[in-house]
């Protein structure tokens, strides 16, 4: 791919940044409608619990309220995977979690609704709840969900070999074991979930959602509400913030629906900052056990990986996180024999899902911390250690995934040298350290939610006569930036500026299909769609343009606005002019891209997590100032080297790469999504007790860009959005190690297990906080699966 | 030096209510009368009140900053301050930002330095980086830093935000 690009690659503002600025960006809480209501839901006190009554007659009998619905209002069941259909709107016979939906009302305003609500009675028979991965292994006799999953409480167990792990254990000259718990955080986006429905007498609903997915919700809603989809258009207005939080169907869209049909009026639902915690589907706690064989200079001989995940009350993406957790490991480091074993069950607590990095940074978080282990415990350093392990390009994983592109040594060279890591490390003094990890990221998942064989990004183009050009994409942008990415994809083919590129996105009825903002898949999905119709128009238009000059159209180059030979410049024609002649030569102008990911090599059950177009890679040295007095660890710089393959702008790439590091120092030093045992009800459900960073603990973040030319991403990009984020958990774990010889096998690492730990080393123990053994669980005999020659 | 969160000076403000009562509120200098209950937030009648919508609801409990306006020139939340006693102040809000057709310096700096990903935050960050720049034309990061401290942004915009406070610190003292 040549690198004479016209837009692509450089550093422009997006697309979509003046409306932002200037507060004209209408999210879904922003949008009104004439005699609109305002819905509110009631949700569950009781972490599981039995509905024995509801009552909602004083609440209908209040003035200003309109309708009022339950469970049996909305009886069918959904949920995001075919799999996984275990979800009812509202509850039905039972509560699961503290904040499941039980009714829902629909009122003149907010307050009157919340009134509503209070007096609706629900008697409760509350049940035995179950609230840690251990009790959902061992509780036989109290089940959450009596009709689904793989027995008692677990929803779902995988076990996979790929190879002979036992053949590998024997060819290693060393073994090691360690223990690790990732603890579960929320993704607390800016704008809480927010819907407004609209039901016309004709019998077709409107709903306007802040959704990644709005095909999805599509989906569920014409599955709940029994409607055939051709009556149903959902609409994704700009969305503030999602990682995931909002991937899912959720009760409160339907319900909105329902309540519109139900009253005539439309109906607007606001979750409350209190419900976004509870509504969740963030990062699921994950105890994680891994047993790796390495030869004494370091490389690995097999490696051996369980994980147990806590899913909360409902399936949601549970069964592709499940998997996820194992997936990833053998595309950083070359794994011979390779076995992993999971588990998820259900407990009473708000679902988890996906959130950024869906499922890997766990694992990767325990791998990472594990590979310093094993570099200390051979005497190898740890850069040197995983040198020694990493896969290259062109390389088909143990477990079947095919990498192209990879710049995953380059990005490890990248931050060493630039951090001064080697001279770094092991100052002593016991308060600066600095800590090193890698990772990588799939760049769009490669097969759908369900299965199908239609094409998982559409584009739209149309080129009207005066030279306008409007791209129609179901993409949404989620503050990632895809509106920019589909108008410098069309802008860099036909000639033009991204800000010139008119954008209707996200509307099922008007825009053609993506799945979604998830899995980090809209650069590479949608930019194929985007660049495969912008190139069918540029045919018509160089066709027309090619009559007109009288040069073969192989000459002609469409660039700043003009359409000109390549050998006579100044031979040329306006693009506006261009597109009146090819209409006149055509008839109206429009074109169509599709995308489809190329196929799985795995044949194996499980096979269809994990494979993607292509895969990113990144490196991450962290440098921290610790106080051993107070606990208390500062991050005072981050290096972080992504191979970005290309980045299609430069801009909006290292503001990805900087949120990552963002969020993941939440998740490694504060962020926790915990709850009071038997209660279930969240200790910290406000954006002021749920810590997060503010401005005064972003550290300086010092970020490489690695261009490897992916020969799957659209002009060689991969994606920015999720990977980064991995690698910053471990390297701040490493490097409070490095700086106090503590090592903290349990995120967040909090003042608290700081100082637990110094204290258990200053007692000659072993300065350690995380989990002591496995839960007791038979994993079935694994699939065998023959690895790739 | 500006500070986060200044709560309106104790006022005394006349009894009110029970029910809708009339106020007038000075909104980006333009005055407003409308009906509303004693309990109204200054955020909710900006918004719904008003159509107003450039400021955000997104914690509603005085925790992330999203709703930031500025009273009498000093950043609030606007949720945590009633409608009933901002009458008769001065209140401004995003929208009043841009005038005559031409953007403000401190919307241009932040689209320039691409300080935004979702844009949720953005409006509260623009309006107490116009408090700090308005009381302190030449800040330096610290500055910045503390200005922004009461606005989340989950997006991790942060060091991007700097750089464009920065930026606008400069377009304003060069009078562009």
């Amino acid at each position: 791919m040549s690198g004479d690009f016209a837009v692509v690659g450089k550093a422009l503002p997006k697309v979509d940044g003046l409306a932002k600025c200037t507060g004209q960006t209408k999210y879904a809480d922003d949008l009104s409608l004439p005699r609109m209501l305002y819905g509110k839901l009631l949700r569950s006190p009781h972490p599981h619990a039995k509905i024995l009554r509801i009552d909602a007659s004083k609440a209908l009998a209040l003035p200003g309220v309109f309708a009022v619905i339950t469970g049996k209002d909305l009886p069918i069941k959904f949920g995001i995977m075919p799999s996984s259909q275990d979800e009812h709107a509202l509850a039905v016979d039972k509560v699961r979690y503290v904040g499941d939906p039980v009714a829902a009302v629909a009122a003149i305003d907010e307050e009157t609704a919340e009134r509503a609500c209070e007096l609706i009675e629900v008697e409760y028979q509350k049940l035995p709840a179950i609230m840690t991965i251990e009790e959902a292994l061992k509780e036989q006799n109290v089940r959450i969900h009596e009709d689904f999953g793989a027995g008692g409480n677990l929803h779902k167990v995988v076990a996979l070999e790929f190879g002979n792990v036992d053949e590998g254990f024997q060819e290693a000259e060393y073994i090691r074991e360690d223990l690790f718990f990732y603890q579960g955080s929320t993704h607390l986006p800016m704008e809480q979930h927010a819907c407004l429905a609209q039901y016309d007498l004709d019998g077709k609903i409107t709903l306007w959602s802040s959704t990644q997915t709005p095909h999805y919700v599509h989906r569920a809603l014409a599955k709940v509400l029994q409607m055939p989809e051709s009556k149903i258009r959902v609409i994704a207005p700009p969305v503030g913030g999602g990682f995931g939080g909002k991937d899912d169907p959720f009760s409160h869209e339907i319900c909105a629906a329902k309540l519109a049909m139900l009253t005539g009026r439309p109906v607007k639902i606001t979750l409350t900052r209190d419900e976004v915690f509870y509504t969740h589907r963030g990062r699921h706690p994950v105890l994680m056990w891994v047993k790796t064989g390495v030869k004494r200079d370091g490389r690995i001989t097999a490696m051996h990986f369980r994980s147990f995940l806590d899913g909360g009350a409902h399936g949601s993406y549970g069964v592709a996180t499940t998997y996820y957790t194992g997936a990833l490991q053998p595309v950083t480091y070359k794994i011979p024999h390779y076995k992993f074993e999971a588990v998820r069950v259900f407990t009473n607590k708000p679902p988890c899902g996906p959130k950024r990095a869906h499922g890997t940074p766990q694992p990767r978080y325990a791998l990472e911390i594990h590979m310093d282990k094993l570099a200390e415990d051979l005497g190898l350093d740890p850069v040197e250690m995983r040198r020694r392990n990493l896969t290259g390009p062109h390389h088909v994983t143990v477990n079947w995934l095919k990498i192209n592109s990879n710049g995953v040594r380059e990005c490890l060279e990248k931050v060493v040298e630039a951090s001064g890591y080697q001279k770094k490390r092991k100052r002593g003094g016991g308060r600066r350290g600095v800590g090193l990890a890698i990772s990588t990221y799939i760049c769009g998942a490669g097969l759908p939610i369900y299965w199908n064989d239609m094409p998982q990004s559409e584009v739209h183009l149309k080129i009207d006569r005066t030279g306008r050009v409007t791209a129609f994409s179901g993409a949404i942008d989620i503050g990632q930036g895809s509106n920019t990415m589909l108008a410098t994809f069309v802008a860099e083919v036909l000639g033009l500026r991204p800000e010139e590129i008119a954008l209707v996105t996200a509307d099922t009825d008007l825009t053609p299909i993506d799945l979604g903002s998830y899995s980090s898949r809209v650069t590479m999905m949608m930019g194929h769609a985007a660049i495969q119709a912008a190139e069918k128009l540029k045919k018509l238009l160089f066709e027309a343009v090619s009559e007109k000059l009288g040069v073969p159209t192989e000459r002609l180059v469409a660039r700043d606005h003009r359409i000109y030979d390549r050998e006579n410049p100044a031979k040329s024609i306006a693009f506006d002019e261009a597109a009146r002649l090819a209409e006149a030569k055509f008839g109206t102008l429009a074109a169509t891209g599709s995308y489809w990911a190329p196929k799985k090599l795995g044949t194996y059950k499980g096979s269809g997590v994990g494979p993607s177009p292509a895969y990113s890679f990144s490196a991450c040295v962290a440098e921290v100032e610790c106080d051993p007095e107070t606990g208390q660890i500062n991050v005072e710089k981050i290096w972080l080297a992504h191979d970005i393959g290309r980045p299609i702008n430069e801009t909006l790439v290292i503001g990805q790469v900087e949120g990552s590091v963002y969020m993941g120092l939440g998740e490694v030093l504060m962020e926790e999504q915990e709850f009071r045992n038997r209660l279930g009800i969240h200790k910290i459900p406000s954006l002021l007790d749920y810590k997060s960073l503010t401005t005064k603990e972003m550290p300086p973040v010092e970020t490489f860009l690695i261009y490897t030319d992916e020969p799957n991403g659209p002009f060689g990009a991969k994606e920015a959005g999720q990977g980064p984020l991995s690698p910053v958990i471990p390297a701040v774990a490493n490097a409070v190690y490095d700086a106090l010889g503590i090592r903290i096998d349990e995120i967040p690492i909090t003042p608290e297990k700081v100082l637990k730990a110094l204290e258990d080393k200053a007692k000659g123990g072993k300065g350690r906080v995380g989990p002591e053994r496995m839960p007791d669980f038979q994993f079935p005999a694994p699939i065998k699966v023959e690895p790739p020659k | 030096m500006a500070t986060k969160a200044v709560r309106p000076k104790k006022r005394k403000i006349a009894v009110r209510g029970p029910g809708k009562t009339p106020i007038k509120l000075i909104v980006n200098g333009e005055t407003h009368e409308l009906l509303v209950e004693p309990r109204r937030t200054l955020l909710d009648a900006l918004r719904k009140d008003l159509g107003l919508t450039g400021t955000k609801r997104a914690c509603d409990e005085g925790t992330c900053g999203a709703c930031t306006v500025l009273l009498d020139g000093k950043p609030i939340y606007a949720c945590m301050a009633l409608a009933l006693e901002c009458e008769g102040r001065s209140i401004e809000t995003v929208e009043g930002l841009a005038r005559n057709g031409k953007l403000h310096p401190i919307q241009a700096a932040f689209i320039e330095e691409d300080a935004l990903q979702c844009g949720f935050c953005t409006p509260g960050q623009i309006m107490s980086v116009k408090a700090l720049l308005d009381e302190n034309p030449n800040p330096t990061l610290e500055d910045v830093k503390r200005a922004v401290s009461g606005n989340l942004c989950r997006c991790g915009a942060y060091p991007k935000i700097f750089k464009a406070a920065l930026r606008a610190a400069e377009l304003l003292r060069s009078g562009s």
